[in-house]
């Protein structure tokens, strides 16, 4: 097999057009966010919360959730005197438009509100076989709708419940922890619309962040501690009812 | 020994152009970004960060509202932000010619937060709405950027 000169002329243009395509190139980044410098998560001051609903309304507004699907939501606890373990939890319409109203009698009420815990070692992405979610490298669990295939294996593996599929998109959606705010400097619309101060965006690689005082003096939780998610949404005074 | 030695060469020979294929195909039907920052496209970070912003924020409200940040930083409502009370105004944040904030219903707005339920913080003012005014409006006692009666300023 002996290349002739006619045949390595033809060969070389093709090769160097093939060698093109196999070398990828680098994408434009978004300006003045520096990716490295940021690890994001949430601070959820359970004892603050009053179940107004504000922040469910503020997300679908602000993320466009469809009528009936929650990115985040709010749960109203009611443990009976010594029955931890069977705690009443209601949730109408996510929270939205508040709760019903309840008079004191035996037993403790309170507000959880409840969102995509931006897990480190999230079994979400873990399962995704085409590579449509991920954790950033600022610690925001996304998902790539351009790549979801919908086969809905994240929603299941969720352990907190927070994906679900979008009934017009047909891929699944999730809390993106208000990335096209968080990069801009603005915090969520959840912790902006909040009144009391429940929801606090936290960035854990910034020095300067109460948080890290805040985590060495309270009694921090996060959910379902034992399935060893890295889950990055921490609960303050959070009962031990609450699943 | 080697005479028959080209088969296995042009053999190879297949196995070398499959595999080049394979790299070109590959390289035009595999997103540039993909594999950026790990197994998903890095362009995807951009496309959602591009999504609108419809709660401007209140430092973009503050900016011009500066009478309104004074009177507010005195009272109990310090801490709540604007949007939280006066909903999404990006928009007008943006160009305040192009929409104009509708005023809340103090009806519906306060007795979001501070209708009297078991399951609210104790120490968080709560009232019996029927109770309290007997119909009578929130704001023509208490001024909603600094609700408290005995301040300077705070009953209208």
């Amino acid at each position: 097999m002996k290349l002739s000169r006619r045949h390595f002329l033809v060969l070389m243009p093709a090769a160097a057009i093939a060698w093109k395509a196999v070398l990828a190139g680098t994408p434009d980044q978004a300006p003045n966010y520096k990716l490295s410098e940021h690890w994001w998560g949430m601070l959820i001051d359970v004892p603050k919360c009053i179940g107004c609903g504000n922040c469910v309304r503020a997300c679908q507004i602000e993320n466009d959730v469809p009528d009936g699907y929650f990115r985040t939501w709010v749960e109203r606890y009611h443990v009976h005197d010594e029955d931890m373990t069977n705690p009443e939890v209601i949730s109408p319409d996510a929270g939205k438009e508040g709760f019903p109203v309840v008079k004191e009698d035996a037993g403790k009420y309170f507000f959880v509100p409840k969102m995509c815990n931006h897990c480190s070692d999230s079994p979400c992405t873990q399962v995704c076989p085409v590579g449509a979610t991920f954790v950033t490298p600022d610690g925001v669990v996304l998902v790539d709708p351009k790549y979801c295939l919908g086969c809905a294996y994240c929603v299941q593996a969720c352990p907190y419940g927070c994906r679900y599929i979008h009934p017009e998109k047909k891929v699944a959606d999730k809390c993106s922890l208000c990335y096209h705010r968080i990069t801009k400097g603005l915090t969520t619309a959840c912790c902006e619309s909040c009144p009391t101060g429940a929801r606090q965006l936290v960035d854990l690689k910034n020095p300067q962040d109460a948080i890290h005082e805040f985590l060495k003096t309270h009694s921090v939780q996060v959910l379902k501690p034992q399935m060893a998610t890295g889950a990055k949404a921490y609960y303050n005074g959070l009962d031990g009812s609450v699943r | 020994m080697f005479k028959d030695a080209g088969h296995l060469f042009r053999f190879a020979g297949l196995f070398v152009l499959a595999f080049v294929v394979f790299l070109v195909v590959r390289g035009y039907v595999v997103p540039k970004s993909f594999g950026q920052y790990g197994h998903y496209r890095g362009d995807a970070l951009n496309e959602i960060a591009a999504h609108p912003v419809k709660f401007a924020g209140h430092e973009a409200c503050e900016a011009c509202h500066t009478d309104v940040l004074a009177t507010k930083s005195k009272g109990k409502h310090a801490h709540v932000n604007c949007e939280a009370c006066h909903g999404p105004l990006a928009a007008h944040a943006d160009d305040p010619s192009a929409s104009t904030p509708v005023k809340p219903d103090t009806a519906v707005l306060c007795a979001r937060c501070h209708t009297a339920t078991a399951a609210k913080p104790r120490g968080f003012p709560q009232v019996d709405t029927k109770d309290h005014s007997n119909g009578v409006p929130c704001e023509t006692c208490h001024q909603p950027h600094n609700p408290a009666i005995t301040d300077a300023g705070g009953a209208k």
